[in-house]
């Protein structure tokens, strides 16, 4: 299979997924007890007007394809309603708060990445006592929640030392990195955990095998062959988490940010939830399937370029 | 003599020195399902008593571990915390085991439309991460345990289900398979009789490591205010409440349950971890 047709079908499988993700999150407010225009409503004086601006913008009384066919055309188009908590249209409110969310993810996968593969190189090459106290420190990251780790260090480095600020977002760049700065620490901590891990086991694997050994019999220096034989080799397996990293990144935000009290779209989300607002909810939900969904399709196209030896086949999903 | 070169001394010292800690994280989560267990007559307060005097006391003879923003006993909150904190994993592993093992060994075994449909609906899942649909579910819902509980079991069935479906695979193949088939055995009995437990271990090794993310995950909706009605104790409520003491600068009530979340997540993680590699070894 050439690449371009590899490329073709894995975004048209994508495009399935997503199309299948969007029916569950739009389906979701007909899951709930009542009509879904009380649902939505929920706790709110049912004015005539809030009830024809629901009406309006889920066409209710229209058949359930049809009215799911418009919200994904609006959707499409970049409307994704109107909040009914904020009585603002959810793009703006998304537009406004997106970018922190952003800088946070961003910051801390700069963090993982960094520290995932520094750790399990160091563990896989090193061995002895460095490997014990990476496997040890992994073990508690990989059992510590996000929000635990927020808490926790929030407590330390905010409160009692006075080093970072104990919350909010910040204004211009250099405020808002410093802001983040914890909460980017508390969700990268678990996930460096688990990148460590994965990244050990899949050097040690090639470390076993013969082109190794080949490589350093003939005399290759020791640096060379695990950075362009091992380290190289290993990098696929290590590409594949990359989904599932992106994924719990942008799901971990939700309590991290309100932790924090980060300005974001995590904070958004539980906002949302808390107040019954289904238009932001449904709207978030989306861009996190989204985004992840986009992720890994990035990573399926850059794995057989990292890794020559992978098969441009139907996909064979990560265990 | 063969048998001894096998075992290098490098590789005979961690094992003797990680048994240990099996034993150790064995024996903490008998101990936490113990205190669950035995919470009411542990627990030496009522864990909802608010006595707004005493507030952030520390730690005394009355109250052994202080007391929260309340004036609540913390101890007997971590108690009764106990019971909730994992009731509802167990909740999401016993569904997302039992539905998860039936989907994979029906995909297996009778293949086809079945088990693309199967396959199809797996990578649906498999795009929504566990706490976004549970998020999903509540919105919808409203708060409570029951509706993140079945959230998070959707979610972690797909898990279950994969891995089942390529132990039943594999198991198939094998010869004793053909042989109950040759006998007339029909393929329902094969399987729940032969296969199923066949492939138990492996499955309820992953169960056991699933359990620690489930209380990750409900731990993280009970912190949000999501999870469990707000009165229950509950340790990520109980993390939740102790941020704004830590905040006034009494950390106790909120490092007691992070300490609790944490050392019980890693003991489920190391014992079904340790597990998987017994049986994966027992295989080979």
């Amino acid at each position: 299979m050439s690449f371009l047709r590899f490329a073709a079908r894995r975004l048209a499988e994508m495009a399935a997924t997503l199309f299948g993700a969007s029916f569950v999150i739009f389906g979701a407010m007909y899951l709930a007890p009542g009509n879904p225009a009380s649902f939505l409503l929920s706790g709110r004086s049912a004015s005539p007007e809030a009830l024809k601006a629901i009406n309006a913008q889920y066409h209710l009384d229209d058949p359930f394809v049809l009215q799911y066919l418009r919200w994904t055309g609006q959707i499409l188009h970049g409307d994704f309603g109107r909040s009914i908590t904020y009585r603002t249209d959810v793009s703006r409110l998304l537009a406004d708060r997106l970018p922190s969310t952003l800088l946070l993810v961003g910051m801390a996968l700069v963090l993982v990445v960094a520290l995932g593969l520094l750790l399990g190189w160091i563990g896989a090459v090193r061995g002895g006592a460095a490997d014990s106290t990476i496997l040890v420190s992994t073990t508690f990251a990989l059992g510590t929640p996000s929000f635990v780790a927020a808490v926790l260090l929030q407590g330390l480095f905010a409160v009692k030392l006075g080093w970072f600020p104990t919350g909010g977002t910040g204004d211009g760049l250099g405020q808002m990195i410093w802001h983040l700065t914890l909460p980017a620490v508390a969700l990268a901590l678990y996930l460096i955990g688990m990148l460590a891990r994965v990244t050990r086991a899949a050097m040690l694997e090639v470390l076993g095998q013969e082109h190794v050994t080949v490589a350093r019999s003939r005399g290759v220096s020791d640096h060379k062959v695990i950075r362009r034989h091992v380290f190289r080799n290993a990098l696929g397996t290590v590409l594949t988490t990359g989904g599932l990293i992106v994924s719990t990144l942008l799901v971990c935000t939700v309590l991290v940010e309100s932790a924090f009290s980060v300005g974001g779209i995590g904070q958004l989300l539980e906002l949302s939830t808390t107040t019954k607002d289904f238009p932001t909810v449904q709207a978030i939900s989306l861009i996190m399937v989204g985004l992840f969904m986009t992720v890994n399709l990035v990573v399926d196209l850059l794995h057989p370029l990292v890794d020559p030896r992978v098969t441009l086949g139907p996909r064979r999903s990560a265990a | 003599m063969t048998a001894t070169l096998l075992r290098r001394p490098g590789l005979a010292r961690i094992r003797t020195t990680r048994a240990p800690l099996q034993r150790l994280c064995l024996g903490f989560v008998a101990l936490v399902v113990l205190a669950a267990l035995l919470a009411p007559w542990l627990a030496p307060y009522d864990p909802n008593a608010v006595d707004l005097g005493n507030a952030l006391a520390g730690p005394s003879a009355d109250h052994l571990l202080g007391v929260d923003a309340s004036g609540r006993d913390t101890l007997s909150r971590l108690l009764t915390g106990a019971r909730t904190s994992l009731l509802g994993p167990l909740g999401v592993v016993a569904f997302s085991t039992l539905a998860g093992v039936a989907v994979g060994v029906a995909a297996a075994w009778r293949g086809g439309w079945l088990d693309s449909v199967l396959s199809r609906s797996t990578e649906l899942v498999f795009a929504f991460p566990g706490m976004l649909l549970a998020i999903l579910i509540v919105s919808v819902y409203g708060e409570g345990l029951l509706a993140p509980v079945i959230a998070l079991a959707i979610a972690y069935l797909p898990y279950v289900s994969r891995l089942t479906r390529s132990l039943v695979l594999a198991e198939r193949r094998r010869p004793y398979v053909e042989a109950y088939q040759v006998q007339g055995h029909s393929g329902l009995q094969i399987c729940l009789r032969h296969v199923v437990p066949g492939i138990a271990p492996v499955v309820l090794a992953q169960s056991t490591v699933n359990f620690g993310y489930a209380l990750i995950d409900l731990a993280g909706l009970s912190f949000l205010g999501l999870g469990v009605p707000a009165l229950t104790p509950d340790w990520g409520r109980m993390v939740f409440d102790g941020q704004s003491a830590i905040q006034h600068g009494y950390p106790l009530s909120a490092i007691l349950p992070c300490a609790a979340i944490v050392l019980t997540v890693v003991a489920f993680n190391v014992v079904g971890e340790r597990w998987a590699d017994q049986v994966a070894r027992r295989d080979r």
